[in-house]
Parts: structure tokens; sequence; C-alpha cells
């Protein structure tokens, strides 16, 4: 089975909430000073629920990353995990675009590897949240999709997924080739090894340009974008916070249950 | 010429769903902002009733898709009337709420009409000068905010967050014209097939029901005092029980309890945080609390920018004392 799995280098969520930084004139979010980015959790999640499938029934996996040439650091630690091919696709002309020219892209770049039964994605990217990249991946290739699932399991050809929902889940059956994305719930990505590292510092990452996807330039970067972003900014918040006082733990339980209750809550 | 701002009116059961109230309440404000016709669109099966409920609540005119194979939500089905009826209505706006459904259709529908979407809106409002819609959206987990727009294709699209709009009152005295849809899609030529839904265990008041939700986070160390602590206080005050994503993942309680960006929003009268640092993509579920209650053993986490209420200490020794107060002021 040939398993396509689609991840994003992102600045580092876990980092300290002091040092996350935006560029308000160019309207992007930057990494943080000292963090090194990171694959976007949700990626990872659909990395390992390849590799599990892979373990299961047999096959490929292939990581396809669109970004900086400092990407490659995520592609790395993909084969690191597992991945058997990692693939690049950077070009000056990239930068900037949003879900639509993306996905453009991505989509591109799945054709012209051809051969393909399941495309995993993680189900948001947790930089711009916006969770449209997969969809329109599966939109520009005609496949069937199914956002935000707890698990995926292949049986006899067909691909059976768990999706996510308020109160419980769904059990959906799909024909192959199909796209799914990946929710933190189906699974903790696992480590990569000193073995795997060491295996991934070998392997050539190949950066495929415009020009060798044979992408319309007028469709990628920003001026392929059909969405703009007017105004980035941090919001702040009055610390306006009343602080319980007490000499114990316990007397400032009890004052907090005495405070709600002359503030009418409880 | 596109004209009109449309919403996606979700059904539960028949009736409205809550989200489509507000949706029909954001919608109505910009209609009136552009002077344009409220349109919304009603999917599914037996939906006549909630068809005419949009009107009541809003809407001029309402698009009604009503067929056996609309019953059930599939990516594919819906995306294919969506589409159908956009091009029959051609609006400027599509409003589609941030649902279990929603989210999987907005975007699939956005590529399928080859036009832009700004997901998971908290604030919409029209330009006075440029007449665009201006949709303001939580980036990197609510860490900062983008304003989105979208200019050279139409309809521009949004997704919209659950409870951040102000729902539409019902006025029972309203008039509007319902459009049925002609829905020829074959059942058999749909890719997916929905095998079961399978529901949670539910007991007592639903999260997002809760007037009070008491949640606990990381610091818990594990399940059990969820089970011990928290859930007897919050029985005793009408409420339930939530958590943060770290204590989902960890897998101490099931990821229905998780309340954040990608759990539920949940806007309560009372929301008592214990053990939880306070990320942004936490406070983007429990921000919209009129009363936000922060026990934390350091005083320096964030959540205490958050908090109206803050105690600096371990939840383990607070709780039970609150609780046992709470009891002695209830009996009064
Ligand atoms: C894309 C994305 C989506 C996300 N979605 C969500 C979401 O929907 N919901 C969500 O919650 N998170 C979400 N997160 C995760 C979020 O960023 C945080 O990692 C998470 O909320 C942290 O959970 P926590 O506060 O319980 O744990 P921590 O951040 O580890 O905080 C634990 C806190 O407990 C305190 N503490 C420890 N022991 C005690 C004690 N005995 N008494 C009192 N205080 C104590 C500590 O001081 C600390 O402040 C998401 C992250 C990403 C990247």
């Amino acid at each position: 089975m040939d398993i396509i799995v689609t991840i994003k280098q992102v600045p580092d969520p876990e980092a300290p909430k002091e040092s996350f930084r935006i560029d308000e004139e160019a309207k992007r979010i930057l990494n943080p000073a000292n963090v090194d980015p990171v694959i976007n959790g949700y990626d990872e999640n659909a990395i390992e629920a390849a590799l599990q499938l892979k373990e299961a029934v047999g096959g490929k996996v292939t990581a396809l990353c669109m970004g900086e040439e400092s990407a490659t650091r995520a592609l790395k630690q993909a084969l690191a995990m597992g991945v058997d091919e990692a693939i690049l696709l950077h070009d000056p002309a990239f930068a900037d675009a949003d879900a639509t020219a993306t996905a453009y892209v991505l989509a591109a770049a799945i054709r012209k590897l051809g051969k393909y039964d399941l495309i995993l994605c993680g189900r948001q990217a947790s930089d711009w949240d916006q969770a449209q990249v997969p969809s329109g991946i599966a939109e520009y290739l005609d496949l069937p999709s199914v956002t935000a699932v707890q698990k995926v399991e292949v049986r006899d050809g067909t691909v059976r997924v768990e999706r996510i929902l308020e109160d419980g889940y769904e059990v959906i059956e799909l024909p192959m080739p199909c796209l799914v994305t990946v929710s933190n719930e189906a699974n903790r990505p696992r480590y990569p090894t000193l073995k795997g590292i060491m295996a991934a510092g070998k392997k050539q990452i190949p950066v495929w340009n415009a020009a060798a996807l044979e992408v319309d330039p007028a469709r990628v970067g920003r001026a392929g974008s059909l969405t703009r972003v007017v105004k980035l900014y941090i919001p702040r918040f009055e610390g306006s916070c009343e602080f319980i006082e007490g000499e114990t733990p316990e007397e400032m339980g009890e004052k907090l249950a005495l405070r709600l209750r002359e503030l009418k809550i409880i | 010429m596109t004209q009109g701002v449309m919403v996606f009116a979700e059904t539960t059961g028949g009736t409205l769903a809550s989200i489509a109230k507000e949706l029909l309440g954001a919608g109505r404000k910009l209609a009136d902002a552009l002077g344009e016709p409220l349109l919304a669109a009603v999917l599914g099966h037996g939906v006549q009733e909630a068809a005419q409920e949009a009107v009541y609540h809003g809407a001029d005119t309402v698009y009604v898709a009503d067929a056996p194979v609309l019953e059930t939500y599939q990516t594919a089905s819906y995306t294919a009337v969506m589409a159908q009826i956009v091009a029959q209505a051609q609006p400027s706006i599509l409003l589609i709420g941030m649902s279990d459904n929603g989210r999987d259709l907005a975007p699939r529908l956005a590529f399928r009409l080859g036009t832009g979407l700004a997901s998971d809106c908290v604030d919409l409002a029209i330009n006075p000068e440029t007449k665009l819609l201006e949709a303001t959206r939580p980036v990197s987990g609510g860490n900062a905010m983008a304003t989105v727009v979208i200019e050279k294709t139409r309809p521009q699209m949004a997704t919209v967050r659950a409870k951040t709009m102000e729902p539409a009152v019902r006025d029972p005295s309203r008039q509007g014209t319902l459009v049925p849809v002609e829905v020829t899609l074959d059942p058999a030529t749909l890719p997916a097939r929905v095998i079961e839904r399978v529901k949670a265990k539910a007991e007592g008041v639903r999260l997002e029901d809760a007037e009070i939700v008491i949640a606990g986070g990381r610091g818990l160390k594990g399940p059990e005092d969820f089970y011990a602590l928290l859930e007897p206080c919050a029985k005793l005050l009408g409420g339930a029980v939530g958590a943060s994503r770290a204590a989902v993942d960890e897998g101490w309680v099931p990821t229905q309890m998780q309340i954040g960006l990608t759990g539920k929003i949940i806007s309560p009268k009372l929301y008592i945080a214990c053990a939880i640092s306070g990320a942004a993509q936490h406070m983007a579920g429990c921000g919209y609390a009129k009363t936000i209650v922060a026990i934390n053993r350091d005083p320096d986490a964030p959540i205490f920018q958050r908090a109206h209420l803050g105690v600096v200490g371990d939840y383990k020794k607070v709780i039970p004392a609150f609780h046992k107060k709470c009891e002695e002021l209830l009996k009064k």
C-alpha cells in the first residue's frame, strides 16, 4: 500500500507563551527565538498512523512538505520516525500561500508521485489553525475525504475510520484511494530511534520546485491565494484577577465559596 | 452579480441547531449592513418545520433540500447539494458553523466553489467602504488574531465558532419564502458509507449546556481526582466536569470532556479551572465563561491573566474545603 503523508513545519506551540512573536507588518507568525520549529503535532499523528498501517499491511510511506529550505528539518525527522521517502516542495514563488495555493501545490506533487492508495494529513496546522488544506487536496484530486478521525484501519481494500463527533464518533468506510485527516486521539507518535536518525541522515531529500511540478505560476504563493490577511495582532487581556487571600489553601477554598455566594454566582 | 448573505442552517432532530440560530443572528446583521437579503440553506430529511423556523429567526428566503439521502451528513452529498444551492442563489457571503459537520463541509465546499474561506471566526463585520466581509479569527490557538478578507471570489466564506454570536430572536410573525431544492443525488454514487454512530457514555448535565463547569488539567496527575474531587463538587453545584487536552492526551478522561480549540466551546456562568495553566488553545474553549476561577499552585500561571477570581494553592486542598463550604451555603 502506498501512503502519502503531508506535513508542515511550524513554530513550537509548546514554547513559552512570552516567546510568541508575530510580524504585524508582513502578517506572519514568526518562530520564537531559540526554540526550534517542529513538525505540526497533528502531522506527527498522521505519520504515526501511516507507519502503523505500513506495519500492519506493508507498503511505503512518503512524506511531502511545502516550505522553506529550513523545512528539511521536519522531513529529516519524519524519515527518522520511519517514513521511507521525503520530498520538499520549495520555490520562492510558493511563499505566503494561503490554503488554496498550498493545496494546489501539494496536489500537484501527489499527481507527480502518481501512485497512492491513501493520503493522510493532520487535522489542522497549529500556526494558522485553518483546517482547509487536506479538503482542498482531496477536491483537486477528486478523492473522497473524511476529516478529524481518531482511528484509521485498512480492511479488505477499504479504509475504515472513526470520525470524532461532539457526542461520540461515527464509523465510516471509504474506498481507496482516499484522504483522511488524523486527530491527536488516534495515537501517540513514536520518537525516532538512534538507528532511525542515523538512517535518515544518509537519505537524500529531493526538492521539487515550480518547474518540476509544472504548476501554473498564477496559482501558487501569494498570487494564487484567495484570502488576504489585512490585520494580525496579539490580543491583550486586562489582568484584573481578584486573588482570594488566606493563610492556608483550605481557608482560601472556603473564602472562594463565600465570595461566589456573595456575587450570587452559586 | 452575487447578492445576499447565506447561512448553512443545521438541524438536530428536525429542529434548528443552536449554531444555526447564532449564524442567523450574525447573518441578519451583515445582511442589514449591506442592505441585502438573508438567505438560509436547510438540508436534511423531514426539515420543513426547521426551514420555517429559519424564517422566524430572520431568514428572508430559505432553500430547503429535503430528501432521504440527506438524512445523515456525508461530505460528498452535502458538498454537492450546497454547491447546487449556491449556484442557484448566488450569495455574496456564505456562513457555516464550526460544528462536527460544518468544519468538514466548509473547506471541501470552498474548494468546490473555487472561493476563499476564513476558518473558525469569532467576529464578522462589513467594511463600510469596500463592503467586504472582514472576518476575524484566532490563530496559533488564540495567541494572535487575524482579520481576513476575500477580494476576488464569491461567495466570501467563513466558518463561525460556536457561542461567539448573539442568537437570532424568534419572531413567529416574520414572513419569508421557502424555495424547494430538487435533490437528484443517487445514494449509490456516494463514495463513503457511514456504518454506525456510536454515542459516548454521558451522564448528568451536558458539558455544553452546563451553567457551572469544573475542569481539571495535567496537574491532577491521574484520573482519580476527576472522579473523587471534581465530579462530586460539580454534582453538588448542578454542573459538569471538563478537562484540558493534556488530561485527555494522558488518557485520564474521554475526549468528549476536552474544552478548547479542538474540544468543546463552552460559555457557562461559572468556570473553575483546577491545575490548568491557561494555554491559548484551552482558553479558546472557555474564555467566554461569565466568571472564570483559576486554582493553580503557580502564581505566574498564564491563566491568572484571564481569570476573574484566583486561588494560588494546591487544588487537592482547596477543592475539598470549597466543596464543604458550598454544601453549607446551599443548605441555608
Ligand atoms: C493545535 C493545538 C490544539 C490544542 N487544542 C487544545 C484544546 O482544545 N484544549 C486544551 O486544553 N488544550 C489544547 N491544546 C494544548 C494546549 O496548548 C496546552 O498544552 C494544554 O492546554 C495544557 O494543559 P494543562 O493546562 O492541563 O497542562 P499544563 O500546561 O502542564 O499545566 C498544568 C498546570 O497545573 C498546575 N498544577 C500542577 N499541580 C497542581 C496542584 N496540585 N494544584 C494546583 N495547580 C497545580 C501547574 O502550575 C500548571 O500551571 C492544543 C494545542 C495545540 C498545539
